[in-house]
C-alpha cells in the first residue's frame, strides 16, 4: 500500500542542527514517513480507529510500517514517532485514540510531568 | 462592487471549540482568552460582513501527503468538518459562496497564483474555532475557505503569502457584486507541539509581530521560514496567515482591537481587528 521513496539518505537533509529540539518536517521526513503517516491519517475516520484497536499488528501490515515505526507506534514514543519520519499533526490523530492531547505529547517530548509542563506554559506569560 | 471591510487574525486551538462547547468560557482559565472577542463581536454586528474569506492551514484533514497543495481555495456550496480523529463534535455545514470562489480564483491564476481548487473540501479546527469564536454556531457568512500549507516544508515564504494577500485584496475589489467582505486569517501566534523544544512561545517576538503586522508588515516578510520556526516555534510559523490577511488590505490601516494571552494550551493566542485606512 505504501508507495516506494528514494533512499532517504539521497536527499536534502531534515533535521534542523541550527535549531535544538526541532524537526523540520520537509522530504526526507515525508519519505520515509509516508506509510506512517498515511496510517495516521486514516484515523481521521473512526472505522479506521476501531479497527485499529481491534488488532494493531495487523492495521500496521496493512500499511506496510517499517520496524523501526511498528516500534515507535508500539511503544506510543512522540520522539521515536518523529524520527521514524512521523508529523505531528498526523500524529495526533493516532495518539488521540488513547485520549492524549498535545499537553500529554509535549510532557512526554520533554521528559516532564504534564503539571510541569502546563507550569513551564503558564510561566512563558512573564 | 464588492468591498473589503475588515481583516481579523486569531488563533485557531482545537481546545477552544472544546471549551465553547462545553460552556467554560468563564471558566478560570479561559476567561482571560475568551474576554479579548466581544469587541470583535460587537464589530461584526456593526459592520454586518455578507461574506469571509477564511486563509488557514489544514492539519491533515482534508489533504494527505500524497497530494499536498501550496495553496488551496474551496469553490463548494458548503463545507462541512469532522471528527479529526479526536472525537471532535460535527458542526452544522458552513455555507460556501462558489461565485465568488470561482472569481477570485479566475483572479489569482490572471495575476500569477496559480493555487489548487477545491469542489469538495473537509475544513478542520483551523476554519471553524475562529468562526465559532466569532459567530458561534450561527452561519451568517458565505465563506470561501484559502489553505495554506503549513504541513511539509517548503512552505511558501512569508513574502510570498503577503503577495497573495495583495492578489487576493485586488480578487475581493474586483468582484463585480455589492458585497460586504472580511478576512480572516487564523493560526499562530508562537508555539511548537513537536521534539524536544515542545512548549516553546516567544512573547517578544509575538508582541513585534503583533505591531509590524500593523504597521510595517514588509518587515515581517524579510524572515525565511527556518528564522520564523527559530523565533515562533514549528507552529508558530502559522503567522503567514495573518500575512495574507495583511496584503489583502491597504498599505495603512486602522487597528481597532488586539488581545494577545500566554497560554491557551500549547500556545500564545493573539488577536487584532483592522480596517483599512481612508
Amino acid at each position: 500500500m505504501a508507495a516506494s521513496h528514494a533512499t532517504v539518505d539521497e536527499l536534502p537533509g531534515a533535521h534542523s542542527d541550527d535549531i535544538p529540539g526541532t524537526y523540520i518536517f520537509d522530504g526526507k521526513l515525508a519519505a520515509k514517513g509516508y506509510a506512517l503517516n498515511k496510517m495516521c491519517y486514516s484515523f481521521n475516520d473512526a472505522a479506521n480507529r476501531a479497527e485499529f484497536v481491534r488488532d494493531e499488528d495487523a492495521y500496521c501490515d496493512k500499511f506496510g510500517l517499517s520496524e523501526e515505526q511498528r516500534d515507535a507506534v508500539r511503544r506510543r514514543d512522540v520522539l521515536a514517532l518523529l524520527a521514524a519520519g512521523g508529523n505531528v499533526y498526523y500524529l495526533a490523530k493516532f495518539l488521540g485514540i488513547f485520549g492524549l492531547g498535545v499537553q500529554d505529547l509535549g510532557a512526554q517530548q520533554t521528559g516532564m510531568t504534564l503539571e510541569a509542563f502546563k507550569a513551564k506554559l503558564e510561566a512563558a506569560a512573564h | 462592487m464588492a468591498r473589503l471591510v475588515g481583516g481579523i487574525c486569531t488563533s485557531h486551538i482545537p481546545a477552544i471549540g472544546n471549551a465553547i462547547a462545553r460552556g467554560l468560557e468563564d471558566d478560570a482559565y479561559w476567561r482571560p482568552f475568551f474576554a479579548g472577542y466581544p469587541p470583535v463581536r460587537a464589530w461584526l454586528e456593526r459592520t454586518r460582513p455578507d461574506a469571509a474569506v477564511v486563509v488557514y492551514n489544514d492539519h491533515g484533514l482534508n489533504f494527505f501527503l500524497d497530494n499536498l497543495p501550496t495553496f488551496a481555495i474551496g469553490a463548494a456550496r458548503e463545507y462541512q468538518n469532522a471528527d479529526e480523529g479526536w472525537g471532535l463534535p460535527t458542526l452544522p455545514p458552513y455555507p460556501g459562496d462558489p461565485e465568488l470562489s470561482w472569481h477570485v480564483i479566475e483572479s489569482l491564476v490572471a495575476d500569477e497564483f496559480d493555487v489548487a481548487t477545491c469542489q469538495e473540501m473537509r475544513v478542520d479546527h483551523a476554519f471553524t474555532v475562529p468562526q465559532a469564536l466569532l459567530w458561534g454556531h450561527a452561519r451568517v457568512v458565505k465563506t470561501v475557505p484559502v489553505a495554506v500549507n503549513t504541513v511539509q516544508h517548503p512552505l511558501p515564504t512569508p513574502a510570498r503569502c503577503y503577495k497573495l494577500g495583495r492578489a487576493l485584496g485586488r480578487a475581493i475589489a474586483s468582484y463585480p457584486r455589492d458585497l460586504r467582505v472580511v478576512v480572516i486569517a487564523t493560526g499562530g501566534l508562537s508555539h511548537q507541539l513537536d521534539g524536544e523544544r515542545a512548549g516553546f512561545i516567544n512573547k517578544e517576538f509575538d508582541l513585534m509581530c503583533l505591531e509590524k503586522i500593523v504597521s510595517d508588515p514588509e518587515a515581517l516578510t524579510r524572515y525565511s521560514i527556518r528564522e520564523l520556526v527559530r523565533l515562533a516555534g514549528t507552529q508558530g510559523v502559522e503567522v503567514i496567515m495573518w500575512l495574507v490577511m495583511r496584503g489583502a488590505m491597504s498599505a495603512r490601516v486602522r487597528e481597532l482591537h488586539r488581545h494577545y494571552h500566554i497560554p491557551v494550551s500549547n500556545t500564545a493566542a493573539g488577536l487584532l481587528l483592522l480596517e483599512n485606512a481612508a
